[in-house]
């Protein structure tokens, strides 16, 4: 399909009709289904990832109205069970791992680099087709009966269960695979797609991260995915490999897990890091401080993830020794981490920043990642994590990362790239305010949990002591709080639809090669091939054109 | 070539049209078939790191329980793992020179190769098919004894000094073990019997607790590997369909070169599963 | 093991009331009531500190360019006042600085992990039994309990293992967690050093009640324990005593006699229990006896004075480990098999 319609005059025409827009050149459901045009499977994606955050967040609120009392307060444990298993697999499966990689990454990696598709459109769309079978059998264990082991699926809990954990299992399975192909696409459409100029170290840092994720994605999820296998032989046919009754080691189990999971936790993050790097550097003006260090230290992180699963397994009985070279790696970790943080921090120094709604997530993000980074350390502390472990003070710390950080990211960089995607300006105003609502409320909500959780307060609890009552109650009101921020974010954007287009090329006066491209770009993504003789972070030779209302390159203004 | 990793995997593509078979977002042929490498190489990376947790199961449950490894050999046909083995590697070997052909535009060549390594896999699979069924009829499935699961349980209707090859190998200890079983012994003194006529040596014959796990493993991890198995098969005769009408040449051998890098992963790894699960003693 | 009944199943599901959490003078930690409490605390603390001041550093200096360096008006074309894009002195400087910190953690935290680990070879045993969805503490004696008593004072080692799933042995007040894993066993040590009551969670996932397997450990002073355990046991003695045969049962599946002896007619390890009072039993030195009290109480506290003829010698002594009401009470069980 895509060759067919190749037409060379399409890269003369400066502005975008209706026909050459990707949005709008081919019409009809099985034009985005099976298209093979990198944005539009991103677009799919997003929309995909968007409408499972609605769903995985009214599991979210479901868990924090039921922990408002202790005891039962609007459900019966078992569904309470089921409510909290669903959020954390719906979020972490169908939301945080495929939410920049698959729809952000998709959309904007190819015409960042200057390319004109992914290396392997079909294996693309196949991975979409996959992420949606995956989210169907989710869809279908909720149906028949939701799983009620947690998102770890941890055995033998999994394997004796009466829930349906089979087509949750394999729906995840399924997931593990639409995430190995992207990343394939991603390494190769970054090897071998970059046009003459675009060296490795020209490309801007959100392909860094997206290609240190993809390393991880190729080389931790098949070790989720026959692990989850392993599960569901066990549960179905009774091969007793983690089936203690029948000579098995459950332990194993969670070394397989983790041995994927971990690296799992960067596959969700990196990403974060990429687009925080682009939007700090975009909306302070001023090229990204530490480029060299921000690009490997993404890399470095992920080698050093699949050497630190043991650090989920402290209190599992593993022996002391393998405990402490996973506590020690574990630290290594915090260094390359510390490294992005200044460096963000350096490029604000003496910029020109503007705080507009990306900004204001990625400042959020800076904060609340930085409190999500430190609180992992005492995580890593052996003795502190014998007490921490399984408590509240483990969920507030991967909320503050994974919420705090891959999910104010992600917001950080759909309203960044909103424009470019859809074409439409969205209200800055509603933009600003649902950014702080969210992060008063994120803080609001886990912020109490640490202190419960330090307290002694296990996690996955439905009933407590009355002791912690009032943290959870400011954890319930701060859930409803962050609520309402995101409902206001998906009312902006939903009401910037019903605008005509008015975005401009370049609305935020960024360099990466997408904001070239007219917003939302043609089918080809370039009517021009670029010529990239620039750094991607080479903001002085812009100049805002206020007729335009976006920034040109200085030689292209008229006055 | 777009398609042929997907292919490699799932199998279920067609080309698109275009006469020559470049994708619009390549430079040339080659900047293609180089794109096409790597990617067939991630796949492959992920491919080993699927088994690899399977082979580390393997391994951790045997190191727990040696004995259920040692007494299962026992059952396993050494001599059919082998033939499939060298079937494997003829595969291999054909698929290899499809490669070649395909790069020096020898359309028959190619065809017989290509023709020779679907039979093998056929073969093998057909020589799989025998092993299983026997295991089955054997009453070595993997489900406990008392599962609900009844045809996959593991009841075995032979003990190991019935075992044709084993009495072969074994005459006295057989003659022992089974003469002291006749006599309705317990399994320990089974074992010290069979012990003492093996000269002090144990041999493992008598059934250990969880044996069924064992088949469990072997099934899995040999299924999975069939299953490998059909999905080559399927990528091959659509390659054999694209290779009669002409499609490949010393330009395009793109999807020949990733299938038969395929082939050689799915041949390798059964190269470490028949003495893992084979030859151990 | 398996020698917990659905009888011991019931007890251990009773309603028990919820346990209290000791007041704390923390603000982040509870109360610190074991040896390594404070050493976890301390290591807690100096994250804390060092965590705060990176973060309040961030959120300043964050704050502070944002105040300093913002900007309005885009149509001003401002440029920045400086444009470093980087610096290897900066660089080198925030990624060796931080070393010695998370070096000096990894230290802290693996005194306390090995600490916590290595529990003193003189420590009093206790085993823990957890099962969907309570606990059961067993004592040397044998005598068991849903809530834990320890001595204060005194190092205690748990021994854990799970009966069906996983679960997790976790006292706050104490500062250690364990998982109790099915098929295996794992343990923990503490030492309290005050006297009073702790809640006592279950921390690892184990479905439907997991939030309500929660019972409290209790800390008596060292003499007091020994009381409290004596009276306790001299009490369900006699209740028991009132119907020996259901105490015998109980005590075949507390001391762990049904893991060799059946109670069907199938040899286990050891002779079934079926019968066996009354029988005449051939011993390995060729002998013969007829199973009467006497000889069921000389099998269990001198178990190697005569083997019967085709089991091992394998079954220890129970002298000194079961009282005399509690052996009594097990003959008792053993003649009503019949």
């Amino acid at each position: 399909m895509a060759s067919t319609t190749t037409s060379p005059e399409a890269f003369g025409s400066a502005t975008p009709s209706t026909s050459e827009s990707y949005l709008t050149n081919e019409r009809g459901f099985l034009s985005w289904l099976l298209t093979l045009d990198h944005k539009r499977i991103g677009v799919m994606y997003l929309m995909g990832v968007l409408f499972s955050f609605a769903l995985g967040g009214f599991f979210a609120l479901a868990v924090r109205t039921e922990l408002l009392t202790p005891g039962h307060t609007v459900m019966e444990a078992d569904t309470y069970n089921q409510m909290f298993t669903l959020h954390g697999a719906v979020m972490v499966f169908l939301v945080i791992i495929p939410g920049i990689p698959a729809a952000l990454g998709n959309f904007v990696l190819p015409i960042q680099l200057g390319a004109k598709d992914v290396a392997f459109p079909r294996l693309n769309l196949f991975s979409f087709h996959l992420w949606l079978i995956g989210a169907l059998f989710l869809v279908l264990s909720m149906y028949l009966s939701a799983a009620d082991t947690g998102w770890t699926f941890y055995t033998p809990y999994s394997t004796t269960t009466t829930t349906a954990v089979i087509p949750a299992t394999f729906g995840a399975f399924i997931l593990g695979f639409s995430s190995i192909f992207t990343g394939v696409n991603m390494i190769v459409t970054i090897h071998k797609l970059r046009p003459p100029g675009m060296h490795w170290f020209r490309m801007p840092l959100f392909c860094w991260a997206i290609y240190a994720t993809a390393i991880m994605q190729v080389l931790a999820t098949p070790v989720l995915g026959i692990t989850l296998l392993m599960l569901i032989v066990e549960r179905a046919l009774h091969v007793g490999i983690f089936d203690p009754a029948l000579g098995g080691d459950p332990v194993l189990y969670q070394h397989f897990f983790w041995f994927y999971s971990h690296p799992a936790v960067y596959i969700m993050i990196v990403p974060a890091f990429g687009v925080i790097s682009e939007v700090i550097a975009a909306f302070s003006r001023k090229r990204i401080f530490g480029y060299k260090f921000i690009a490997l230290s993404s890399v470095a992180i992920a080698i050093l993830g699949f050497l630190v699963w043991g650090h989920h397994m402290f209190t599992s009985g593993q022996s002391v020794l393998a405990g402490t070279i996973f506590s020690a790696i574990s630290f290594m970790i915090a260094i390359p981490t510390a490294i992005k943080i200044f460096n963000w921090l350096g490029t604000m120094y003496q910029g020109r920043i503007f705080l507009d709604t990306p900004m204001l997530y990625a400042l959020a993000f800076l904060w609340v990642f930085t409190i999500g980074g430190v609180t992992g350390m005492y995580l890593a502390v052996m003795s502190t994590d014998v007490h921490l472990h399984d408590t509240y003070f483990v969920v507030a710390h991967f909320h503050y990362v994974m919420m705090g950080g891959a999910i104010t990211a992600f917001f950080a960089g759909l309203h960044y790239w909103w424009p470019k995607i859809t074409g439409r300006m969205y209200d800055e105003k509603p933009g600003r305010i649902g950014a702080i609502i969210v992060f008063l409320g994120l803080n609001l909500t886990f912020f109490p949990q640490f202190i419960m959780g330090s307290q002694g307060m296990p996690r996955r609890y439905y009933n407590y002591l009355e002791e912690f009552t009032i943290y959870h109650q400011l954890s319930t009101v701060g859930a409803y709080l962050m609520g309402v921020g995101f409902l206001l974010a998906g009312i902006n954007f939903y009401r910037s639809l019903r605008k005509k287009p008015d975005a401009p090329k370049n609305p935020w006066g960024a360099r990466s090669l997408e904001w070239l491209t007219t917003s939302p770009p043609p089918y080809y993504n370039f009517h021009k091939p670029p010529v990239v003789d620039f750094g991607p972070y080479d903001y002085e030779d812009l100049v805002f054109d206020k007729k335009l209302g976006g920034y040109v390159h200085k030689s292209e203004a008229k006055s | 070539m777009t398609d042929t990793t997907a292919d490699a995997h799932a199998g279920h593509e067609h080309h698109h049209g275009d006469g020559p078979h470049l994708a619009h977002h390549f430079d040339s042929y080659q900047h293609q078939f180089d794109s096409g490498k790597l990617g067939i190489w991630l796949f492959l990376a992920q491919e080993i790191l699927f088994f690899s947790a399977l082979f580390v199961a393997y391994i951790v449950y045997r190191a727990m329980h040696p004995e259920i490894f040692i007494w299962a050999h026992y059952f396993l046909d050494t001599q059919l793992g082998a033939i499939n083995t060298g079937v494997l590697i003829v595969s291999s070997l054909t698929a290899a020179w499809a490669v070649r052909c395909a790069q020096l535009g020898n359309k028959q060549g190619l065809v017989l190769n290509i023709a020779v390594t679907i039979l093998c896999a056929f073969g093998f699979l057909g020589i799989k098919y025998v092993e299983y069924s026997h295991k089955f009829h054997d009453g070595l499935g993997w489900a406990a004894k008392d599962a609900e699961l009844k045809w996959s349980r593991h009841d075995p209707k032979h003990q190991v000094w019935e075992l044709p090859g084993f009495q072969a190998k074994h005459p006295e200890v057989a003659a022992a073990a089974a003469a002291a079983s006749k006599e309705g012994k317990s399994d320990r003194e089974i074992a010290a019997v069979a012990r003492k006529a093996a000269g002090g040596k144990d041999l493992g014959i008598v059934q250990p607790a969880n044996s069924n796990t064992f088949f469990g493993i072997y099934f899995f991890m040999t299924g999975l590997h069939g299953i490998h198995v059909i999905a080559g098969i399927i990528v091959w005769v659509w390659l054999l369909l694209r290779a009669l009408k002409g499609q490949f040449g010393p330009k395009y051998f793109g999807p020949i070169d990733y299938a038969a890098l395929y082939w050689h992963l799915v041949d390798l790894i059964w190269i470490y599963l028949f003495p893992m699960l084979y030859l151990i003693h | 093991m398996t020698y917990l009944s659905s009888a011991l199943l019931a007890l251990m599901q009773q309603d028990t009331p919820k346990p209290k959490v000791p007041e704390s003078p923390h603000f982040w930690m509870p109360t610190s009531s074991s040896t390594f409490a404070e050493a976890t605390d301390w290591a807690f603390d100096f994250v804390t500190w060092v965590s705060a001041v990176v973060t309040i550093g961030v959120v300043i200096a964050m704050t502070l360019f944002c105040v300093k360096y913002r900007a309005t008006d885009r149509s001003k074309n401002e440029q920045p006042t400086g444009n470093v894009d980087h610096s290897n002195v900066l660089e080198i400087a925030w990624s060796v600085i931080p070393l010695p910190f998370v070096i000096a953690f990894f230290v802290v935290g693996l005194q306390g992990f090995i600490n916590m680990r290595t529990p003193p070879k003189e420590a009093y045993e206790i085993h823990a039994t957890a099962a969907k969805w309570s606990w059961m503490f067993q004592y040397p004696s044998g005598y068991t309990t849903n809530e834990l008593h320890v001595p204060k004072d005194r190092p205690v080692k748990v021994i854990i293992e799970a009966q069906d799933v996983i679960h997790a042995f976790y006292v706050p007040a104490f500062r250690q967690k364990i998982d109790a894993v099915p098929g295996r066993y794992t343990h923990a040590w503490f030492e309290a050093i005050e006297t009073g009551e702790f809640p006592l969670f279950c921390a690892e996932y184990c479905g439907t009640n997991h939030s309500d397997m929660i019972t409290k450990v209790v800390v008596h002073e060292k003499d007091a324990f020994e009381e409290w355990l004596e009276e306790a046991e001299r009490k369900e003695e006699e209740e028991g005593l009132k119907n020996p045969v259901a105490y015998g049962e109980t005590v075949y599946k507390q001391a762990g006699c049904a893991t060799c002896h059946s109670l069907d007619g199938s040899p286990k390890i050891g002779p079934t229990f079926k019968g066996l009072f009354g029988k005449t039993e051939r011993f390995t030195d060729g002998t013969t006896a007829v199973v009467d009290e006497n000889y069921l109480r000389e099998s269990i506290e001198d178990p190697q004075a005569k083997i019967v003829d085709g089991f091992p010698a394998s079954m220890p002594t129970y002298k000194g480990k079961l009282s005399n009401n509690r052996l009594r009470a097990l003959v008792e069980f053993i003649k009503s098999q019949k």
